[in-house]
């Protein structure tokens, strides 16, 4: 399933993903879409609230003690749920938009995450985010690759030509 | 009628940025050296977009035709 678009000659891009909410995760994700499709190799790094775009669906408990479940519970996050920067209005923000963007045959955010895969894209959870969090790759979705550290981060970033903190 | 003729048509209409410019890497795969694809969209975008996409690959654009809402771009592949 897992394949590099055109040939893998153009610098890679690599995005943080910091933020967690849909209209963020969509910019991400159009803009890796686009890279990979240009034959660029796509490396997204997902950390701290970026993290609740990757998280699977349902486990609303996660983590060790009660301030990481207190936290994982009112943070509750997986691609389906997320919210607006702007305009949320207490969900009805991201109602409204997802019925817009299908209107106009925009992919949903789970579409993207599955198209951005099946084109090569990287998925990197940040360890650090995971263990404050009390998070565990079991809690990602399967598209993620390794769990990475800011210096392989950087490692990967010092040789991207774009590099975008979302 | 065309001056060009397609070896294969991907219809894109309907489809916002950057679906065009992903649905296009994705037929060229399957595609040969020299042969050309026809690309159907009604994204105003990819008028300027496809173009783009298209250098940047290694890719190159014979023709543009418009007819009506819908952009017809001929794109040979290599």
């Amino acid at each position: 399933m897992e394949r590099d678009m055109q040939q893998p000659k153009k610098t890679p891009v690599t995005i943080v993903l910091f933020s967690g909410e849909l209209d963020k995760a969509m910019a991400a994700f159009v803009i890796a879409t686009a890279a990979a499709s240009m034959g660029m190799p796509v490396n997204i790094f997902f950390t701290f609230w970026g993290l609740n775009v990757i998280k699977k669906k349902g486990g609303l408990i996660k983590g060790q003690n009660w301030m990481q479940k207190m936290l994982n519970v009112v943070n509750y996050g997986h691609a389906r749920k997320l919210a607006l920067s702007k305009l949320n209005m207490m969900g009805m923000g991201p109602v409204m938009l997802k019925e817009m963007m299908g209107k106009k045959r925009v992919p949903s955010l789970d579409e993207f995450i599955k198209m951005a895969k099946a084109m090569g894209v990287k998925f990197y959870p940040c360890e650090m985010s995971m263990t404050v969090m009390g998070l565990k790759k079991e809690d990602f979705i399967d598209e993620c690759d390794d769990v990475i550290g800011a210096v392989s981060y950087l490692s990967v970033a010092k040789d991207s030509n774009i590099n975008l903190f979302i | 009628m065309s001056q060009f003729t397609a070896d294969k048509t991907l219809d894109a209409r309907g489809l916002s940025c950057p679906m065009p410019s992903v649905k296009t890497a994705l037929a060229l795969e399957a595609m040969g050296q020299g042969q050309v694809l026809l690309i159907l969209t009604d994204d105003p975008v990819s008028r300027r977009d496809l173009p783009v996409w298209a250098e940047s690959t290694g890719n190159t654009i014979l023709g543009l035709e418009e007819e009506g809402a819908t952009i017809k771009i001929f794109l040979k592949k290599g």
